[in-house]
């Protein structure tokens, strides 16, 4: 029976205006979720448990204010809450969060890791597939359809011709599109157990950052543009995008 | 110097117009560029070396290029590739090898670059609602967004050595399954014309289909309109929650301009929007904005590009 892991992360959420104080982002005042495609990371995983048996473990990266998107997984049933964190880390690198992770997946003897093919924040996808690399595992990403296998599972994975269905064998990790599932919602006995719940701290060994955030700044803004009142200004614009914009 | 390593694209064995890019990055993070050609034979490695700017071209022939797989791609690459900073394309997949390879060497991974100033790299975070900017501290991979670097021009004459090397599959495709609609995907299109709630019903979108055709374009969706009707799938949606797009020219109908949505689109070259209520606020982000209803608008719309590209 595998022991399964979900990766899930707490990201501003995505209607929030993101502001700027002095040269960093401020999230002081923004709302809390659990990253949208995390939601059917940790859906895949109850699935997974469902059809195979095993535990679920969900895991997080962050200090304590993390511990809600925790909270969330253990209202919808995962049996453990690990959040990996060190007070003395700060604006860690991706060599240095998939250090941290690989350490705990480790420590938890896990066979299969489940996470959103990118986090709603940084956006960058690189967290699955590089602990899979660093595990010596299989890694497909952006999955939209799984079946479970008794060794392993079957994918669907979008690619430009069609949608290649693709069989997995584990260990491996397993990076979820939104679409394929509907997540669950928590009940009443869920949201109960998981107040009581504790969650487990873990630490590790990382590296020295090789990446060093200078600054956040405000997107470049683009010129005004030009406004026409009226359906019989159709022509106007498909000129000005033949000729002046090139693009047609 | 540190050594440059530029991972091509390609596509049908040929090389991807976003490797000249690349190689202009290259150029600007201060180095000649080894090119690394994955594929299944060295045919498309000749392109490669007509990139001015390129020192050396290494074509990385086996099997395992025949489909994606990972783990297989990141071996075989990691094996041909100098040590040094690795530039690939920020598409799906080259993100994925990114951090494959990043992870293999342990090191870092900065995905999405969309502007470079000496050694500073810029990438959008908050799907470009800020801009995070990072400096490298030695050898690193990072993923370039395309159509932002203006490519690397032709002329050059590098030397091409092939290395065959293979190495294991972690997956087997069991199937293909061909798309049932013959329809440019919304991440590859290089024109866009999406629909909202504004269409009112998903059969409407019919008429941006057509529009769609005239011009070669993708058919893309608000998250509005994929919540909304069923008959939209959300391999259309354009914003945050799903795919980034950065085309050339993006058309936007019956969109009011969440801030969702603008997330995904609105680096594009040349945004239109269409919408009857003049307040949206797509038009403060408009290029040319059209205040009508689409029901009037479209039909102009169509048969002007037809009497214009036949």
């Amino acid at each position: 029976m595998p022991e399964i892991a979900v990766l899930v992360k707490r990201v501003p959420d995505t209607n929030a205006k993101i502001a700027l104080s002095g040269d960093r982002v401020d999230l002081s005042a923004v709302k809390w979720v659990m990253s949208p495609y995390d939601e059917f990371a940790l859906e895949a995983a109850m699935m997974h448990k469902e059809s195979k048996g095993g535990t679920v473990t969900a895991i997080t990266l962050g200090a304590p204010d993390c511990d809600k998107v925790l909270k969330d997984a253990k209202a919808i049933g995962v049996d453990r809450i690990v959040r990996v964190w060190d007070d003395s880390w700060s604006d860690l690198d991706s060599n240095q969060v998939q250090s941290a992770l690989v350490s705990t997946l480790k420590e938890l003897s896990t066979e299969v890791v489940y996470c959103g093919k990118s986090a709603a924040d940084t956006g960058a996808s690189s967290t699955g597939p590089g602990v899979a690399e660093r595990m010596g595992w299989a890694s497909v990403s952006n999955i939209i359809g799984i079946e479970f296998e008794d060794a392993g599972v079957e994918v669907l994975i979008p690619r430009s011709v069609g949608n290649a269905r693709t069989g997995v064998s584990l260990p491996a990790v397993i990076s979820c599109d939104k679409g394929f599932c509907k997540p669950r919602k928590p009940n009443v006995k869920g949201i109960m157990m998981a107040k009581r719940a504790q969650v487990e701290v873990m630490g590790a060994n990382i590296p020295t950052p090789s990446i060093n955030i200078l600054s956040h700044t405000p997107p470049p803004q683009k010129a005004p543009g030009q406004k026409f009142e009226g359906a019989e200004n159709v022509p106007t614009v498909v000129a000005a995008l033949r000729n002046d914009a090139n693009v047609i | 110097m540190i050594e440059m390593i530029v991972i091509a694209e390609t596509k049908d064995g040929i090389i991807s117009p976003v490797t000249s890019e690349l190689v202009s990055v290259a150029t600007a993070l201060g180095g000649n560029a080894t090119v690394i050609v994955p594929g299944v034979n060295d045919t498309a490695a000749t392109s490669g070396a007509a990139i001015s700017g390129v020192s050396k071209v290494i074509a990385c022939v086996g099997e395992q290029f025949s489909n994606y797989d990972a783990a297989a791609w990141a071996a075989a690459i990691d094996a041909c590739a100098p040590a040094g900073v690795i530039i690939c394309a920020a598409t799906e997949n080259g993100k994925d090898l990114a951090s494959r390879l990043a992870a293999r060497r342990a090191v870092s991974v900065v995905q999405d670059v969309v502007a470079i100033d000496g050694g500073v790299l810029t990438s959008p975070i908050y799907s470009g609602k800020a801009m995070q900017n990072v400096s490298l501290h030695g050898d690193a991979v990072v993923s370039i967004r395309a159509n932002t670097f203006s490519p690397s021009s032709d002329g050059g004459n590098a030397e091409i050595s092939v290395v065959n090397q293979s190495a294991d599959l972690k997956t087997a495709v069991r199937e293909m399954i061909a798309k049932a609609s013959k329809r440019l995907d919304v991440a590859e299109a290089d024109i866009i014309i999406s629909g909202g709630r504004g269409m009112q019903d998903p059969a409407n979108f019919a008429h941006l289909e057509r529009v769609a055709d005239t011009l070669g374009a993708a058919v893309g969706a608000s998250r509005a309109a994929v919540d909304a009707w069923e008959e939209i799938s959300h391999s259309m949606q354009v914003g945050q929650t799903g795919k980034t797009v950065n085309p050339s020219l993006y058309i936007a109908v019956g969109i009011s301009g969440a801030i969702q949505h603008l997330a995904g689109m609105r680096t594009s070259k040349y945004i239109v929007a269409i919408n009857k209520d003049a307040e949206a606020p797509i038009f403060q982000h408009a290029d040319y904005g059209i205040v009508a209803n689409w029901q009037d608008a479209l039909p102009i719309l169509e048969s002007e590009l037809k009497a214009l590209l036949g």
